[in-house]
């Protein structure tokens, strides 16, 4: 305990080591908060990307903040709903109901917003939802621009569930001679090349109800090309779901790995150095054909014929591992250990073997182990995201390789979506640079003759 | 018996006993002691070999599953051709079907497939172990051949072109800096390395995205991947200037993954060396920094460094799948990937079999070189009881 505390104090002098170490505990802190905030199934559900989950958000977006550093300001993604009615924002929408002599409602959905971009939204959906299944409500859809004009968009009727997409509307197309988007949101003074006009918006949806049981909601979705914290990738999904619980994944799969690796090969070099003979025997020769074998392919071949299940990788990772090389490293100093005068001592007042193997044996080699350890997590962690680069990533599990992969294979290097690879890269590196400098700092502290070095 | 492998650190011997003619060390002690010891090793080496292989069989083939696949294929194949042959129409649909099973019995008797797992994965394995390959089940090499020994040597020479020629130069230039810079120990340099070792944690796949970034998809600079441009160069000077365009992309990023962390490890290595004592007296007797670099820094470290060399040359045989699949470099460990994908037991056997040779190989020989190198060493000698 006192060593611990005085390598401790050492391990303090070493700033790269204090960093390494604040990072780690941010990791650590976020991957606690992922795993409270958004549920462990809730994730996996969210990942897997049904369309009623995600239907607001605009695909490949780029991150939200991204408009603090350009020129031109790109439109942010929103979305508003009737049935949540907002009014102290920039965004807002209000519905109101008014009820006529005869009993019948006429409802009022006005969304007002604020435009200050330069560029046209992708699309604006309309979602209207009703429970009048007899008689199907007609809808009326008006636009209301800053300088004053006022567009009759479309009317129709809903019956439980409507969709209207404004910018496949033909006939809206028609009215405005042009694209719908930038027929609603040109300005009439840009007719060559047409930019958007700046001030506030309002879409008004109106709508008659005849029984008194009947409601309609309506929900507006602007697809912008910016969403976010970070953006959202070809399924439409958020990327802050998977970069946040990417975390505790890497973090698992790294440190289960080298916990796993470590301690069982150093107890298994200590039962070989200790009972000698046919077990030595047995564990060297298991060594040597673990050595033949390959390790990275033989995870590719278990990912493609079995199972890509990230915890089967983690064990089939461990298990190969166990008879890695640091065997022969541990082997070699449980000899010299084995001939010191306190094992004697205890074996002659007759200490079980177990009990020297645990109590006399192991601790000693704890110095090399810690860093080897440590050293070891940002390896998995890439192995881990690498095999997902491979395609071969957990198909449940959301996993920042899993994200690159996905960037990659939709061709996101081509098309300059730099976000999405470079944001899971970015907590990649710092998740692996944290262990690494750790590592480095622990490796002098505990060996003494790099201590100079 | 003593298979045990460990080579034992003794003394010089004395001078005089190191004199003995060739005609009496080949009676002597020792050199039985040597043919032993080579025998012996060499026989539980290739035990390794073919336990390891056999893993290899069992999960390559999913424990019979790729057999079944190949069942599979087999009755479809029957199946259309029996369809497509004009004699066998207006056939009851009995007789069709035994029919059917005839040829598919037939025709998986001939592969063997209607003997039980263990004889299959045990023919597999001679077939394997004699380097006899066969053919691929799917993969056809560029030339259209299918046999394995052909696929394999169609990818060797672009693995040996991105791993060998980086890997290689890295490694010399690895050791040559790190010598250089432990001798200026404390020096911004030596901070420099010793700073930059931690960004080595990443692998080179991570740096290739990166580097592809960057160049190629930003300045636009560099290609994306592949191996020469789209319509093949037709003069050798333009091939060669292509196929080095493509292969700086791949060569920076192997060379940001390890070239740090290698240099800051070998200098560590060297500068622990360089304070033995007889390095000090070397120093006080005034000899040059050459040449104690040379005698007593770098010859005792010589058999660290011809392993790692070794085994340098080794990884090169599985190529980094990772690598070759972002760089689409037609390279070995992306045929890998590819045999693995479309479940061609046979490539993904020949390129194991191959490079466990070779692993196995390597480790014997390195012990003979061992003794070569430093005088200390003796081959056989000692271990444990």
């Amino acid at each position: 305990m006192k060593q611990i505390k005085r390598s401790f104090r050492e391990l303090l002098r070493y700033p790269s080591a204090i960093i390494g170490m604040v990072m780690i505990l941010m990791a650590v802190l976020l991957s606690l908060y992922t795993m409270i905030t958004i549920p462990y199934n809730e994730a996996i559900r969210l990942w897997r990307g049904s369309e009623d989950d995600w239907y607001k958000y605009p695909k490949q977006a780029v991150p939200a903040w991204t408009n603090t550093f350009s020129k031109k300001k790109q439109p942010i993604s929103f979305f508003l709903n009737s049935a949540e009615p907002k009014t102290n924002s920039s965004v807002m929408v209000t519905k109101e109901i008014e009820t006529r002599q005869d009993g019948t409602r006429k409802v009022t959905i006005t969304y007002t917003f604020d435009y200050q971009y330069d560029d046209f939204p992708q699309d604006i959906i309309l979602y209207t939802y009703t429970n009048d299944a007899s008689k199907k409500p007609l809808v009326g859809v008006t636009w209301l621009t800053p300088d004053g004009r006022k567009i009759n968009m479309a009317s129709y009727s809903v019956s439980q569930r409507g969709v209207y997409r404004i910018s496949q509307d033909e006939k809206l197309s028609r009215i405005l001679r042009t694209k719908p988007i930038e027929g609603l949101f040109a300005d009439p003074a840009s007719k060559d090349t047409p930019i958007p006009l700046k001030g506030t918006y309002q879409m008004i949806v109106t709508t008659n109800l005849y029984e008194s049981s009947a409601g309609l909601d309506a929900e507006f979705v602007l697809h912008g090309t910016l969403y976010g914290l970070a953006g959202t990738d070809f399924k439409r999904r958020d990327l802050t779901i998977g970069l946040m619980w990417g975390m505790p994944i890497a973090l698992a799969f790294g440190l289960l790995a080298a916990l796993g690796t470590t301690i069982t090969t150093l107890v298994i070099a200590a039962i070989g150095t200790w009972y000698g003979g046919w077990v030595d025997d047995l564990i060297q020769r298991i060594t040597e054909i673990n050595s033949v074998l390959p390790f990275f392919p033989i995870l590719i071949m278990i990912g493609t014929f079995y199972s890509r299940s990230i915890w089967l990788i983690l064990g089939a990772t461990i298990l190969l591992n166990i008879f890695g090389l640091s065997i022969k490293n541990f082997r070699a100093i449980f000899m010299q250990i084995k001939e010191a005068p306190y094992i004697e001592a205890a074996r002659s007042y007759g200490a079980s073997d177990l009990r020297i193997i645990i109590r006399y044996l192991t601790p000693r080699v704890i110095p090399m182990l810690i860093p080897q350890l440590v050293t070891l997590v940002p390896g998995y962690v890439f192995l881990e995201a690498g095999l997902a680069v491979l395609g071969l990533g957990d198909p449940f599990v959301p996993t920042w390789g899993k994200i690159i992969n996905d960037a990659r294979t939709s061709g996101a290097l081509f098309e300059g979506l730099y976000y999405w690879i470079l944001e899971p890269a970015a907590l990649l590196m710092v998740t692996g640079l944290a262990f690494a400098l750790l590592g480095f700092a622990l490796d002098r502290v505990f060996n003494p003759r790099l201590r100079e070095m | 018996m003593n298979t045990d492998t460990k080579n034992d650190v003794r003394q010089p011997e004395a001078s005089g006993q190191k004199r003995t003619s060739i005609n009496s060390f080949l009676h002597s002690n020792s050199f039985m002691r040597l043919l032993k010891y080579s025998v012996t090793r060499l026989a539980s080496l290739l035990f390794s070999v073919v336990i390891a292989i056999f893993l290899t069989i069992l999960i390559a083939n999913m424990g019979g599953y790729v057999d079944q696949i190949r069942l599979g294929e087999i009755r479809e194949m029957v199946v259309q051709s029996v369809r497509g042959n004009t004699a066998n129409r207006g056939l009851p649909p009995e007789k069709f079907q035994t029919l059917v099973d005839d040829l598919v019995y037939q025709e998986a008797h001939a592969q063997g497939l209607d003997q039980p797992l263990m004889v299959r994965a045990a023919r597999y394995m001679k077939k394997a172990l004699a380097l006899d390959l066969g053919n691929a089940l799917r993969m056809t090499s560029d030339s259209g051949s299918k046999q394995v020994r052909i696929i394999i040597l169609e990818r060797l020479p672009p693995t040996l072109l991105l791993w060998g020629v980086s890997g290689i130069l890295l490694f010399f230039i690895e050791i040559s800096v790190a010598l250089s810079i432990s001798r200026k120990y404390g020096s911004w340099l030596d901070k420099f390395f010793v700073s930059m070792a931690p960004f080595s944690t990443a692998p080179g796949w991570f740096y290739g995205i990166f580097m592809i970034l960057i160049f190629a998809s930003y300045f636009r600079i560099l290609p994306f991947g592949g191996m020469v441009d789209a319509p093949i160069p037709k003069t050798t000077l333009d091939y060669s200037l292509s196929l080095l365009k493509h292969m700086i992309l791949p060569t920076m990023a192997l060379t940001l993954t390890s070239f740090f962390l290698n240099v800051y490890q070998w200098r560590t290595f060297f500068l622990i060396y360089s304070t033995e004592e007889y390095v000090e007296i070397a120093k006080a007797k005034g000899l040059s920094n050459r040449a104690i670099e040379r005698d007593y820094v770098l010859r005792p470290t010589l058999p660290n460094i011809i392993t790692s060399f070794a085994l340098t040359l080794i990884a090169l045989w599985l190529g980094g799948p990772i690598t070759e699949t972002i760089f689409q470099w037609p390279g070995l460990g992306r045929a890998f990937y590819q045999a693995v994908q479309f479940y061609d037991t046979p490539v993904i056997l020949g390129q194991t079999v191959i490079y466990a040779y070779m692993l196995a190989f390597t480790v014997f020989l390195l012990d003979y070189i061992y003794a070569l190198v430093d005088p200390r060493v003796k081959i056989g000698q000692g271990g444990s009881s």
